[in-house]
């Protein structure tokens, strides 16, 4: 049995599995990509990749470094690595050990032979996260995407999808997906921004929590300039408009709370990014009963203590699933809870790097808060939907759907609205709209969305859609009965 | 060395390295299933294997996530139940929460 799993690859993943093999535990370090580095330094297949690939990647050589001494340690034994490997189910047997059942993440990786269960003392959950979604009319039409989608398209894949962009939403990482596509060649049109400046770079605590941050952002506007990309602030896209396809946008200057107040502009495009922030992915620490709360963005997260332990004994969570932090943070993180881990088994840590990495992390939450107050998402930003606009992509669920059931069929709470109308209900698992689904829910009863609003539609009993054979499999094992008797219902803290 | 492969009868091409769903993107393809009750088009959009939008038989093999299956020679892409029930519940014999 290894005395730690830990999940996902990318920053805070990484960081944690090093750091713990390193402190001598034996680590399992598994991952639903095919090669380390998460969402935030996603690359080229390195097997084909060329000199350019490398290219626009922040924070290099620290993804460098870390991917070193992972394979240094693989080399030695230390660290099992698992990509393509994708978890679904995580239980807990009475002695306290967990048990990961994984699944191929796509079916062309099956044959190369996936691990579908495997024994850990511990865990350190790092399964980051993904743009946070808002509707808007014509979100749904083919060319509009995720501004990460874009991204990973571009980084990972070497393809723009598009020749004229409007990139929209909230936030700076607006600006990376913006300046990488203008350096690909796309005509970037337009950066649409909700909230006001980059105001940021005055805020007095995120300036001297991060001094490396501020020169990063003057690097982006000195790139937007080169490129004369146009940024609109205080703008938001009230609607995309196209029959098959993206053909162009409609924005429209709004007040600090989003409400339209001023001219509207329509700006062709084939491709739309949109972006409002990101969402943790926090389906495995809810499958496990881990304490949640609201952060400052309005997202729900992990909550944990100075040293990343959950409310779960045995179950520590750093990265994004803890607060939305980026990279740098995300690295603190992993290595604190490995330290804290290695600490707690009785190996020797490092009392002084344990203290940095406190300090840090305590630096990098502070300026987290001040980027989620200086960017959020505009409170009336339901204005903006009309009766038939697309809230559930999946089961296809509109504003006017929702609006039903709350009015004529009583549903007036987030999870009787999900019971009823459905969102959330498909394929993804409310992943895409949950914030929204969860803010709707709340605005309809007249009052502000809460952790108990985001947890019905960030709870699932299964992390990711199994084959049936992968499930029917358990029932032969040692898995409680009531995952099995009704795998396809709401369970964990919020599902009874 | 490019990849050939098929997508209802149209070949596409994909650099070693390549997902599927980039490969239909850079081919001008952008929608590859329609939706069960609207009929309307659909294709790329997380891109990172989270939001099941992208939806595609490749090889026989019902439901894949196209951003995420790595292109490779001689691969077929999408069949006619693509194009008329795609993502119902269960299809493709997956279960779901």
């Amino acid at each position: 049995m290894h005395d730690v799993a830990v999940v996902g690859a990318g920053p805070a993943g990484l960081a944690a599995a090093v750091e713990a093999a390193e402190a001598g535990l034996a680590v399992a370090l598994l991952d639903t990509a095919g090669q380390p580095g998460g969402q935030y330094w996603r690359h080229y297949d390195e097997t084909h990749d060329r000199p350019a690939d490398r290219v626009g990647h922040h924070g290099w050589p620290v993804f460098t470094g870390l991917r070193n001494r992972l394979d240094a340690l693989r080399a030695a034994g230390r660290i099992r690595y698992l990509p393509g490997h994708q978890v679904w189910l995580i239980t807990r047997d009475e002695g306290g050990a967990f048990t990961l059942r994984m699944t191929a993440t796509a079916s062309t990786c099956a044959g190369s032979g996936i691990d579908r269960s495997l024994p850990a003392r511990a865990l350190i959950l790092c399964p980051g996260g993904y743009d946070r979604q808002l509707p808007v009319p014509g979100w749904d039409l083919p060319g509009v995407m995720t501004a990460g989608g874009v991204q990973a398209l571009l980084k990972g894949h070497r393809t723009t999808a598009g020749r004229r962009a409007v990139v929209a939403g909230t936030g700076p990482f607006l600006l990376p997906v913006a300046t990488g596509l203008a350096r690909a060649g796309v005509t970037v049109a337009a950066v649409v921004e909700a909230n006001a400046t980059l105001g940021w770079l005055r805020d007095p605590v995120g300036a001297m929590s991060a001094a490396g941050k501020a020169v990063e952002a003057l690097q982006y506007a000195a790139l937007m300039a080169r490129h004369r990309i146009p940024y609109r602030t205080r703008t938001v896209v009230r609607e995309i408009l196209g029959t098959d396809r993206v053909e162009a946008v409609r924005t429209v200057r709004v007040d600090t709370a989003g409400r339209p107040a001023g001219p509207e502009q329509e700006i062709a495009a084939d491709l739309v990014a949109l972006g409002w922030g990101f969402t943790p992915s926090l389906e495995l620490p809810l499958m496990l009963g881990a304490e949640t709360v609201q952060d400052t963005d309005g997202s729900l997260v992990v909550a944990v203590d100075a040293r990343q332990r959950s409310s779960v004994g045995g179950l520590y969570v750093a990265g994004e699933a803890t607060g939305v932090g980026g990279a740098t943070l995300a690295v603190h993180e992993g290595r604190l809870s490995a330290l804290a881990l290695a600490a707690a088994l009785g190996r020797p840590a490092d009392p002084a790097a344990t203290r940095r990495l406190r300090g840090a992390v305590r630096r990098g939450r502070r300026f987290a808060a001040a980027m989620q107050r200086t960017y959020p998402v505009p409170g009336a930003w339901p204005q903006w939907l009309s009766e038939t606009t697309l809230v559930c992509r999946c089961e296809e669920v509109s504003y006017g759907d929702l609006r039903r059931a709350y009015h004529d069929l009583g549903a007036q709470d987030a999870r009787t609205l999900k019971m009823l109308a459905r969102p959330g209900m498909g394929w993804c698992q409310g992943r895409v709209c949950g914030f929204a689904t969860a803010a709707i829910a709340a605005r309809l009863s007249g009052r502000a969305t809460t952790a108990d609003d985001l947890r019905p539609l960030a709870t699932r009993s299964l992390a990711v859609p199994v084959p049936l054979g992968e499930l029917a499999d358990l029932a032969d094992d040692t898995t409680p009965a009531e995952t099995l008797q009704h795998p396809t219902r709401e369970r964990g803290r919020d599902g009874e | 060395m490019t990849h050939r492969l098929t997508f209802r009868g149209t070949e596409v091409a994909a650099e070693p390295g390549q997902s599927v769903a980039a490969a239909l993107v850079a081919a001008g393809i952008l929608g590859w299933r329609t939706t069960r009750r609207g009929g309307r088009p659909r294709g790329l959009f997380c891109g990172i294997g989270v939001c099941f939008d992208c939806l595609l038989t490749v090889d026989g093999v019902p439901d894949q996530r196209a951003c995420l299956v790595t292109a490779a020679d001689g691969m077929t892409l999408g069949d006619d139940a693509d194009s008329q029930d795609p993502g119902s519940p269960g299809k493709g014999g997956a279960a779901r929460a």
